[in-house]
């Protein structure tokens, strides 16, 4: 019950490892010379597809690796951006730091969520998560902490300028930046899933009596994986913070959870290229709905949903790779 | 001792609104196994139909019922169309539905009516009935109307055959299939008897908390609460957990300084997540045991 794809399908579309390896290079040779093609505008969206894309392939460590289901990611996505935007506006931290504190904080903050979430199987975390996604921008107006928080006006960041004198602007620096990290956090994603430990993780998503058997630490992956998703989800919402120079609590509402799940579903749940398709859909297909008219975005998410869960369950993933598999199939 | 009285009556009033969504999120879950998270969507929807309803200058009660009558064929065929397909896919797709369908309501109500804050007319006029200002004409009418709803549900699934009908196809579909029930036509009532407590829901609590899209977000959590503290698998428990959960709301509200006015919301998740690591069946469900 508790899977996302059914298990016989799965296998069917590997196409060969260093197919893998091609895909990374051609994104890198299309991503790396756009900072110096488009308006800054442009590289500060792009950016943001970057900032999506990491917190959507946290989301998918979760959901399409693990078989747990989040509705609030929103809220480690917020504890990020806070952590962040705290460290910089009270305590002088360069950005640069700041991830790494971002995603130890919510490390901890999703393993100790994951905890009692672990009695919860299904909808029952999804309903837990969705309370939290609820709650999470009155926790962060809350009289108390507006010393730190700055209440309902948020903080404001300086955006870096670029170091060692590079000829940058700072658009284009944290477009670099972003996409260093990103790119590191996609291979370590890529490396976690096909180890020992990611099999266990998929194991309990494909059968979590038959993995129990087998010896997993039910309780104990099962938090693990939470908290490295939390961990994903926190450093996108740092560098989100860092891009877009602002956080406040209504940035951070269930609206941006609705975004990451979108982005999950379309871009392939269970695939880790996936979430790249999953961000750019995520934040350009709003622009062009609201273009039409306010408040559209979220009736095009729905129909769109509704459209992918009947013809393409695998999502955008699923078709390149069905694509790739038949290339592959056609070569032999 | 006053401020305490008034808070608890007060707490009832709203706490009869949670109980209505609880009902109407453990109808569903009792059929289909899932959480429904576009109900607080649905109500809102339902209940701006009944605005509009209004504006074109139908009476409140031609609008109120109009507007049920709306909701329950709404229901019905959302489950006929959108849900009857996904029977047997994994929950992902099911929780997928759900929030596409949020985003749909949600936005298509803005679209529609846009996001300005709307008055919604009450039937039971503003004046207290008990005391000075302790409780006033539409609290009582609120928590009138859910135990006449309440008698109404009891009734219809006490002593009515398609009421009966309706819990077989939810306790046992292979068993009530096999002796001529429409598991199917079974379900699909249930989401329209969901669609319609949870309009009239939206229509009483319009006049308090206002009208506009996001209206339901905070009401939807409390169902939940409520939903998860009398048990998922017991309508009666739900009732009582809605109940619950408006007096605690409103208690805390008063009585803690900070939290309760600031973190309300806070609270039900607080007692969401209690309920759910302490005793996931909840005060009055039956544990649910899985065959392996």
């Amino acid at each position: 019950m508790n899977t996302a794809v059914p298990a016989s399908k799965r296998r069917a579309y590997e196409a060969p490892a260093y197919w893998r390896w091609l895909g990374f290079l051609i994104v890198a040779a299309i991503a790396l010379p756009l900072p110096f093609l488009l308006k800054n505008f442009f590289i500060f969206q792009l950016t943001l597809a970057m900032v999506y894309a990491i917190a959507i392939l946290g989301l998918n460590l979760l959901t399409g690796f693990n078989g747990q289901f989040s509705l609030g990611h929103s809220a480690f996505f917020a504890i990020g951006a806070y952590t962040a935007a705290i460290l910089m506006d009270q305590y002088d931290v360069a950005y640069y730091w700041t991830l790494p504190a971002a995603g130890i904080v919510c490390f901890v903050a999703g393993f100790l969520f994951g905890l009692p979430a672990l009695r919860l199987e299904g909808v029952y975390l999804a309903l837990a998560t969705f309370a939290l996604a609820l709650a999470m921008p009155q926790i962060l107006k809350l009289s108390p902490l507006e010393h730190w928080t700055g209440g309902v006006q948020g903080i404001v960041l300086i955006k870096p300028n670029a170091p060692f004198h590079l000829p940058l602007n700072p658009d284009q620096w944290l477009y670099f930046f972003v996409f260093a990290v990103a790119a590191l956090l996609f291979f370590c994603a890529y490396n976690l899933v096909s180890s020992r430990t990611g099999r266990a993780i998929k194991a309990i998503r494909d059968n979590p009596i038959a993995a129990r058997t087998m010896g997993v630490n039910l309780s104990l992956y099962k938090s693990l994986t939470f908290g490295v998703s939390a961990l994903y989800t926190g450093i996108a919402g740092a560098l989100g913070g860092i891009a877009v120079q602002f956080v406040a609590p209504d940035s951070f509402t269930f609206g941006l959870s609705i975004a990451l799940f979108v982005g999950l579903v379309v871009g392939g749940v269970g695939s880790i290229g996936g979430a790249l398709f999953g961000a750019w859909f995520v934040l350009f297909v709003p622009n062009i709905a609201e273009q039409v008219s306010k408040g559209l975005a979220g009736a095009v998410y729905g129909v769109i949903l509704v459209f992918m869960i009947y013809l393409m369950p695998f999502g955008l993933a699923g078709l390149v790779r069905m694509a790739a598999m038949r290339l592959a199939r056609a070569k032999r | 001792m006053e401020l305490f009285l008034h808070q608890v009556l007060a707490g009832l009033a709203t706490g009869g609104i949670y109980a209505c969504m609880a009902l109407a999120i453990v109808m569903i879950y009792q059929a289909i196994d899932g959480l429904n998270f576009a109900q607080g969507e649905m109500a809102m929807f339902s209940t701006f139909i009944a605005w509009q309803l209004i504006e074109w200058g139908v009476p409140f009660w031609g609008a109120f019922f109009l507007t049920l009558a709306i909701s329950f064929a709404g229901g019905y065929m959302i489950e006929r169309v959108i849900m009857r397909p996904l029977h047997n896919a994994p929950i992902l797709s099911h929780v997928a539905m759900f929030i596409a369908l949020f985003a749909i309501l949600n936005s298509g109500a803005g679209f529609i009516w846009d996001y300005q804050v709307k008055n919604f007319p009450t039937p039971f006029g503003t004046k207290s009935v008990i005391g000075e200002g302790l409780l006033s004409a539409h609290d009582a009418g609120m928590i009138g109307a859910t135990i006449v709803m309440l008698l109404f549900l009891f009734l219809f699934f006490r002593y009515t055959r398609i009421g009966l009908a309706m819990r077989a196809a939810a306790a046992n579909p292979e068993s009530a299939r096999l002796v001529g029930i429409r598991v199917g036509q079974m379900l699909a009532l249930g989401w329209g008897m969901a669609a319609l407590i949870g309009a009239i829901a939206g229509m009483l609590i319009a006049p308090v908390v206002f009208l506009e899209p996001n209206m339901m977000s905070s009401i939807l959590l409390y169902g939940f609460a409520g939903a998860v503290v009398g048990g998922l698998t017991s309508p009666a428990g739900a009732v009582i957990g809605g109940l619950m959960v408006g007096v605690i709301e409103n208690l805390a509200g008063t009585f803690i300084p900070v939290i309760g006015r600031e973190l309300k919301l806070s609270i039900a998740l607080a007692l969401i997540i209690l309920v759910l690591t302490v005793k996931p069946s909840g005060l009055f469900g039956r544990t649910v045991v899985h065959r392996v």
